[in-house]
């Protein structure tokens, strides 16, 4: 082990790709002609290929879900707090597989790859993909990797509906769905934030209708501006009082429009780094597919309906300061889980830390993630369940 | 295996759908789902009994009961259970009536407030008693509505609750003649299956 790596991290990890020639179809009623997806695993795959755990990523993150792509990293995988050896997801006992999505900006196949069709980049004439065509992606990707069923399917937030569509489209490849953070569809308000962040990238005069990357520009100044107020959302008011109260950077007002406040700061931070390694499409993409994410829709907006054809059973958690999908959201998705009969377990945890504190190492939240998937990998075990 | 757990066990149709309310670490429902093949849910305020149902593989869903239970339908239970939970309520009138409305049925088991040795402690002692079924001082007492067999089967009368099962035990769940006698003067823990009339 390398002496910068923890002990109870994956260590290094290296990504794959995997080419889909097949067609895939997709609910905007375009096809795509081929495809690739790029994808990590962590653990070993037992022979009976019944420990296979599935991570979905959420809106702004991607494949490389823990450990190290070199030993000078400076930060590991996005859900490092959860993956690892002796750690919730524990790789010990687990296969782990993590792709970044069809749209994504990490290598697979999205509006910042070559078109086939005109050998150009995509940009703005990648479809617009849902969840269920993830799910369905993802399906081909287990496929190829011989995985039958899925011992579970676990993600945050956008993450969590995705986990909740698998539980839905493939009833019989998934045993248990892990939910976190999550929102049965999104509300009026969810979707006006995700419409101020579009229209910051549309209007911003370097978007060039998506086809910047001919420009030789990058929508800066709008993407910046998405990220800004996609990171109020993911905070709490609680939280930013305690980060940042309304401390001053140089301890006075300057009376000026400069960043003045350490919140301001911050935001203008994360906006400026995001830019660096996120794309504008991507995000574009991403958030309508937040928006159009509806199990219910197809079963005359009765979730329990929906659930209704589920055989997983499901783990749902939600955070007390999370008010982009508050507990009440997962408490819709529990009802209509206990409605229609199905397998579930539902624990609120406290946290200052909003929306993001999935993605926090919070004692209580990784004591309840551990509990559940050690009696999934018991199941495992066992044959039982 | 508790003695008041097997009695329910008892009453309880194999393969039906259980609620229990303040299932505490799901010792009742795993028992159920072993012997009587029941599903269903806990619900528990709770977090460490919450991690615990979760390690016992008891679908469990963290709720405050004193929020009533608009979550749930109509008769979408064939069995809403309380074990010695009724007393420790602030809305205890209203919980009964989400019972019955939530479950077909409902099983309530609760300490006996007129037991010989409180009424013996509270008359001659003259302080608020303290006996192994009811073992807290009135200082730091979960149990805010105590109540006795006779106070119960009156509320259920004025309620038009119907009395479908009952059963009368000692501390260590056994009954006797004794107990068969005078329920409400050498009981310790009452069972009940109840119904609406």
């Amino acid at each position: 082990m390398l002496p910068t790596v923890p002990a109870d991290s994956v260590g290094l990890v290296t990504p794959q790709t995997l080419c889909f020639e097949e067609p895939l179809a997709l609910d905007c009623g375009r096809t795509l002609a081929g495809y690739e997806l790029i994808y990590e695993t962590y653990g070993t795959l037992n022979a009976t290929r019944s420990n296979a755990v599935l991570i979905c990523h959420a809106l702004s993150s991607d494949h490389h879900a823990a450990g190290y792509h070199a030993a000078d990293e400076r930060k590991p995988g996005w859900w490092d707090t959860a993956i690892g050896p002796g750690k919730p997801i524990d790789t010990r006992h687990f296969f782990v597989v993590c792709c970044n999505n069809l749209g994504g900006c990490k290598g697979s196949t999205g509006p910042n790859t070559i078109n086939p069709e005109t050998s150009r980049l995509y940009g703005p004439d990648f479809p617009i993909v849902t969840v269920k065509d993830w799910v369905k992606s993802q399906a081909r990707l287990a496929d190829r990797l011989g995985i039958q069923t899925w011992a579970a399917v676990i993600g945050g937030s956008l993450g969590g509906m995705q986990a909740m569509q698998w539980a839905i489209d493939f009833p019989e490849r998934i045993r248990h769905a892990v939910v976190i953070a999550a929102a049965p569809r999104l509300s009026a308000q969810n979707i006006a934030f995700n419409e101020v962040a579009r229209q910051a990238i549309l209007s911003d005069p370097e978007f060039y209708e998506g086809r910047y990357y001919e420009h030789g520009v990058i929508p800066r100044r709008g993407l910046m501006l998405a990220r800004m107020l996609g990171h109020i959302t993911y905070l709490s008011d609680e939280g930013m009082r305690a980060k940042f109260g309304r401390e001053l950077r140089e301890g006075k007002l300057n009376f000026s429009f400069g960043s003045e406040f350490q919140v301001e700061s911050y935001l203008r931070y994360q906006g400026n780094a995001f830019v660096e390694w996120f794309d504008a499409n991507t995000y574009l993409l991403m958030t309508k597919t937040l928006d159009y994410f509806d199990p219910a829709a197809d079963f005359d907006q009765d979730l329990a309906a929906a659930f209704r054809r589920a055989q997983a059973r499901f783990l749902v958690v939600a955070f007390t300061s999370d008010w982009r999908f508050s507990p009440a959201r997962s408490r819709e998705i529990v009802k209509a889980l206990v409605d229609a009969g199905r397998d579930v377990s539902y624990i609120e945890i406290e946290a200052e830390h909003g929306h993001d504190a999935f993605l926090m190492p919070i004692p209580r939240y990784l004591e309840v993630f551990s509990a559940y998937l050690q009696r999934v990998a018991w199941e495992v075990h066992t044959g039982a369940g | 295996m508790r003695a008041d757990l097997e009695i329910i066990s008892e009453w309880i149709r194999i393969g039906s759908r259980v609620l229990d309310l303040g299932c505490g670490d799901g010792t009742l429902l795993a028992y159920l789902r072993d012997q009587r093949a029941v599903s269903g849910y806990g619900l528990e305020i709770n977090e460490v009994k919450i991690i615990k149902c979760i390690q016992a593989g008891v679908n469990v869903i963290h709720m405050d009961l004193e929020a009533g239970l608009s979550d749930f339908e109509d008769r979408s239970f064939d069995y809403v259970i309380m074990t010695q939970t009724l007393q420790a309520v602030q809305h205890t009138e209203k919980l009964l009536d989400e019972m019955l409305r939530v479950g077909r049925e409902g099983i309530v088991t609760f300490p006996n407030f007129g037991y010989w040795r409180c009424r013996f402690q509270l008359a001659v002692g003259g302080y608020m008693p303290v006996v192994k079924i009811l073992p807290h001082e009135w200082y730091n007492t979960p149990n805010i509505h105590l109540f006795t067999i006779r106070d119960f089967e009156t509320l259920c009368r004025r309620k038009g609750i119907a009395i479908l099962q009952r059963m009368v035990v000692d501390y260590a769940h056994r009954s006797s003649l004794g107990l068969r006698l005078f329920p409400n003067l050498l009981g310790e823990l009452a069972l009940y299956r109840l119904g609406r009339a």
